[in-house]
């Protein structure tokens, strides 16, 4: 039997809180039942639970539950915000602008309003993975519709300048999305304050079940979205098809949970970062990704120069994280985000994102740093590289046969 | 609260239907301690994607196709959406057919395909609500794409003639089909139907909310809705709800091996309780028509059915006013408008449908309730004339 | 990505590690392969006077499957001539290890870094009968 290994990937998914699943499992048994179905009490209660999670998830970013839309997730989330706030205001011109480093559920539909005839502007950022104010700035333009920036990074966990960001885009009469997949009970986010237009939510990076997600969609001033999922006219008709009430009771759950402890649980997670970032940068040659001051304490994420990334992951078989190379399952390309930054491929390639959350012990961080310490070293003496390295070459200044 | 739910009878399956317990067993690892990402490399990432991968093969026996035809996506109106936009988005624009009886998640998006140069046009029903191919042979001249027919209509239960849509469509455009209501109630085989996309849901076969699919014509080329990841071979972004789609997997598993004794079973209901319908002089809709097995759609003259269906919830009855998606706006069953009934007789229907669950004693009680509750709104109705 | 057991047992234990005298003038050295594509190995073949190769030592940066290539034929080249070296095609690298499709280009590198290798104990020999 595979032992399990320690599980430092929490912003490719967090484990259901089992507050979350207890809360759940009902609603699959007992009181199923369509919330479209007014007719009998088996719809009533399930409605009476969506509202409630709706509540929940409203208070998490002080807004109003009425402007809470569910979706099947954050990509579904990103989709219905970027296609439908473009096409509803394309009248009012047809460039979008967003971040070179955004996730593919933004840069996706994106590419895909580009081929309907909008066009794009994707920011570079600096390459601490913040963007520059002045440069998106410089980037609207009088048909700028649209920008869309993310709240936290997925992959070195920076944290944008939403408000500057969204002065701006209010000041220019941009409409303003943002993801905040990876945001939601790590940063304080306070809708009634920032001026955001339209914000992305997933359950399953919060504690809560996989398949459900919500978008924001202000009303004050109301913002309007074109529906990219026709039917039955659920959601005010901004997203149709039957809800499933035990995955929003699961994530209405979890942003309580999420409100009530974040911050509590953020001071243990930063503590657990600090002992994790000492004892990883005290490896020769390793090199922290992204901006450690504006950064979530979930993330870390290191280049160790001279090894490969994936051949890391297959020796640290002890604990379960994400290789900047791989990703995206079979591909091979390095990072996107990590090369915006300005990293050299081989950085790129020798990149590893730890993430850490509410499971985390101290235990399981100091596992990991002994982990990683005599890995490295195994693989950096097999490393050829590594050698020319010792040997005082300068490895940037080689010709490579590349094939 | 939750006894008196406990103690009511549930006639409203068509609507969506109880979890199945085994269903249930083979979500809980995934809702609990199991919870990679497919799309990460270690192993809790590995068991994910196996997990899936089990599912897709579940789902595709249950309805004849190979595992490579299945996108998993979060609903039906999610996989209806898909196709007909998705494959629509890839073709010139022309005309894009779906019939009168169509769910609004295939009508609508067909509407909306409007935007980009096309010509949504709807095939009529007869009576009996079966497709008029007369009618769709007629509409075909003008040159066509796309054509959506339903496989069993989810209020009447009618089930069309597929097959004869196919044959008639020939090659000038691509088929769907709905089939979320056909599936776990009748035998569908994918290919024998000869449609190039179909749609199929997991709730309405006691699998869980939150999944359906697309089964898709390895030939066909389509447009995702979603963008993003490129899960589902880039057809369907975002990160898979594990559980649900496990979920769907066994409840599909279960449906095939059922299938019979669930046919059986509830067709024996539905016989019992039409019987007991026509001696209360019900109005039985498509009732001469192949139907679901477990579907009776029905009237009574004069008497409102909302007004019944709430008089049945008081008596311990869960059953439908139309469709469960439509009944909260009041209008009159489309597709009994569709078959030429009169707006106050469909403005009066209501819709019990079985599941292997449901008795016979059930059913005799049923009628009784009903009983009383006709001579009660009959009486007020006299009263205020 | 699951790994074949062959691979895991090559990267948990690769077989001749480490480096050769380069100067040695039966030493032929093979790099190939950039940093930029997440891949470089470094082969290392020593060829007595009667034409076998005697010793092979491996360097790889690369993923567990360029390991496991590099590892596999260190132990193939021992005792071949280097015709028979030159002679080794990527197709027997990758269905020894049993690499999946993304994973053949790791082969492919085996396979050039054997002929690089070859090739620089064949320039070297050429000079020493030049000299």
């Amino acid at each position: 039997m595979e032992r399990m290994p320690i599980y430092l990937d929490y912003s490719a998914t967090t484990p259901v809180d089992p507050r979350v699943a207890e809360k759940m499992i009902p609603y699959l048994t007992e009181q199923y039942g369509n919330p479209a179905s007014r007719s009998h009490p088996y719809g009533w209660t399930a409605e009476k639970a969506v509202e409630n999670a709706r509540e929940e998830v409203a208070k998490l970013v002080n807004a109003d539950p009425r402007e809470i839309v569910w979706t099947s997730g954050a990509t579904e989330s990103n989709n219905l915000a970027i296609k439908g706030a473009a096409n509803f205001y394309s009248e009012k011109g047809k460039h979008i602008i967003t971040v070179a480093t955004e996730h593919k559920a933004v840069i996706d539909p994106v590419r895909d309003l580009e081929r309907l005839g909008f066009s794009a502007t994707f920011l570079e950022p600096e390459a601490n993975g913040l963007v520059d104010i002045e440069k998106f700035k410089a980037a609207i333009r009088p048909d700028t519709v649209l920008a869309s920036v993310m709240f936290v990074n997925n992959e070195i966990g920076v944290i944008q300048d939403i408000e500057a960001i969204g002065h701006l885009c209010r000041e220019h009469g941009v409409i303003f999305h943002v993801d905040a997949a990876q945001a939601t009970g790590k940063v304080d986010i306070d809708l009634e304050k920032l001026p955001v237009d339209l914000m992305s939510f997933s359950a399953h990076k919060t504690y809560g079940p996989k398949g459900i997600g919500a978008l924001y969609v202000r009303r004050k001033p109301r913002i309007r979205i074109e529906a990219q999922m026709h039917g039955g006219g659920h959601e005010r008709g901004m997203r149709s098809g039957t809800l499933a009430p035990h995955q929003i009771v699961g994530m209405g759950e979890a942003f309580r949970i999420a409100r009530e402890e974040m911050h509590a649980e953020n001071e243990r997670v930063r503590m657990l970062n600090h002992r994790l970032l000492a004892g990883l940068t005290s490896i020769e040659e390793s090199y922290v990704n992204g901006d450690l001051d504006h950064r979530v304490p979930h993330n870390l994420n290191i280049s160790f120069n001279y090894v490969e990334g994936e051949s890391l992951i297959m020796a640290i078989k002890g604990i379960a994280v994400s290789s900047g190379s791989a990703c995206t399952s079979a591909s091979l390309e390095p990072s996107y985000v990590l090369r915006a930054l300005g990293r050299s491929d081989e950085l790129a390639h020798s990149s590893i994102r730890f993430s850490i959350g509410r499971f985390t012990t101290e235990a399981d961080v100091d596992y990991t740093i002994q982990l990683l310490k005599d890995k490295i070293d195994k693989l950096r003496e097999l490393s050829p590289l590594w050698e020319m390295f010792q040997d005082g070459v300068d490895i940037s200044k080689v010709e490579w046969a590349e094939h | 609260m939750r006894r008196l739910l406990v103690a009511k009878v549930y006639f409203d399956h068509n609507s969506t239907t109880a979890l199945k317990p085994k269903v249930l067993d083979a979500m809980m690892p995934l809702l609990t301690s199991q919870h990679g990402n497919p799309a990460s490399q270690h192993c809790f990432g590995r068991r994910a994607h196996e997990a899936i991968e089990q599912a897709r093969r579940q789902v595709a026996a249950a309805v004849g196709a190979q595992a490579s035809q299945i996108i998993f996506t979060a609903s039906g109106t999610e996989a209806n959406n898909f196709a007909i936009t998705g494959i629509a988005s890839n073709l010139a624009p022309a005309q894009i057919l779906t019939s009168r009886i169509e769910h609004p998640c295939v009508t609508k998006p067909a509407m909306a395909m409007a935007r980009r140069g096309w010509q949504a046009n709807q095939v009529a029903v007869n009576a009996k609500c079966e497709l008029d191919l007369q009618d769709l042979q007629t509409k075909l001249a003008t040159p066509t794409h796309l054509v959506s027919v339903m496989l069993a209509n989810n209020e009447t239960g009618s089930i069309q003639e597929i097959k004869a849509v196919t044959a008639l469509v020939g090659k000038q455009a691509y088929v769907h089909t709905d089939a979320v209501q056909a599936l776990g109630k009748i035998a569908i085989d994918f290919n024998a139907l000869g449609v190039h996309a179909m749609t199929i849901s997991s709730h309405k076969i006691g699998g869980p909310l939150g999944a359906g699919a697309l089964v898709l014509n390895k030939r066909i080329d389509i447009q995702p809705l979603l963008h993003g990841g490129g899960q589902e071979k880039g057809l369907r972004s975002g990160t898979e709800n594990i559980a649900a789609i496990v979920g769907f997997g066994a409840a599909c598993e279960l449906a095939t091996q059922e299938l019979a004794d669930f046919a059986q079973h509830t067709a024996a209901l539905r016989t019992a309780l039409e019987v007991g319908l026509s001696q209360l002089n019900a109005v039985i809709f498509a009732q001469q028509t192949v139907r679901l097995p477990n579907t009776s759609f029905f009237a009574f003259e004069n008497i409102n059915g909302e007004t019944l269906v709430t008089a049945l919830d008081q008596l311990g009855f869960a059953v439908a006013s139309g469709s469960a998606c439509s009944s909260a706006s009041g209008e009159p069953s489309h597709v009994l408008l569709a078959m030429g009934v009169e707006a106050d007789l469909a403005g009066a229907a209501i819709r019990v449908s079985f599941n292997r669950d449901n008795t016979l004693e059930q059913v005799h009680a049923f009628l009784h309730a009903l009983k009383q509750a006709l001579q009660k709104l009959r009486q007020m109705t006299a009263v205020a004339a | 990505m699951a790994y074949s057991d062959k691979v895991l047992d090559h990267y948990e234990n690769p077989r001749n590690v480490g480096s050769l005298d380069k100067n040695d003038p039966n030493v032929g050295t093979g790099m190939v392969g950039a940093p930029a594509c997440g891949d470089v190995m470094k082969l290392m073949i020593k060829v007595n006077d009667a034409g076998l190769i005697e010793d092979a030592k491996f360097k790889t940066y690369g993923c567990g499957s360029a390991i496991a290539s590099s590892s596999l034929v260190t132990e193939w080249l021992k005792g071949k001539t280097i015709d028979e070296a030159y002679a080794i095609k990527n197709s027997a690298i990758a269905e020894e290890l049993a690499l999946p499709p993304v994973k053949i280009h790791c082969s492919v590198l085996a396979e050039d870094a054997i002929k690089a290798a070859v090739a620089d104990i064949k320039a070297k020999q050429a000079g020493k009968e030049a000299a």
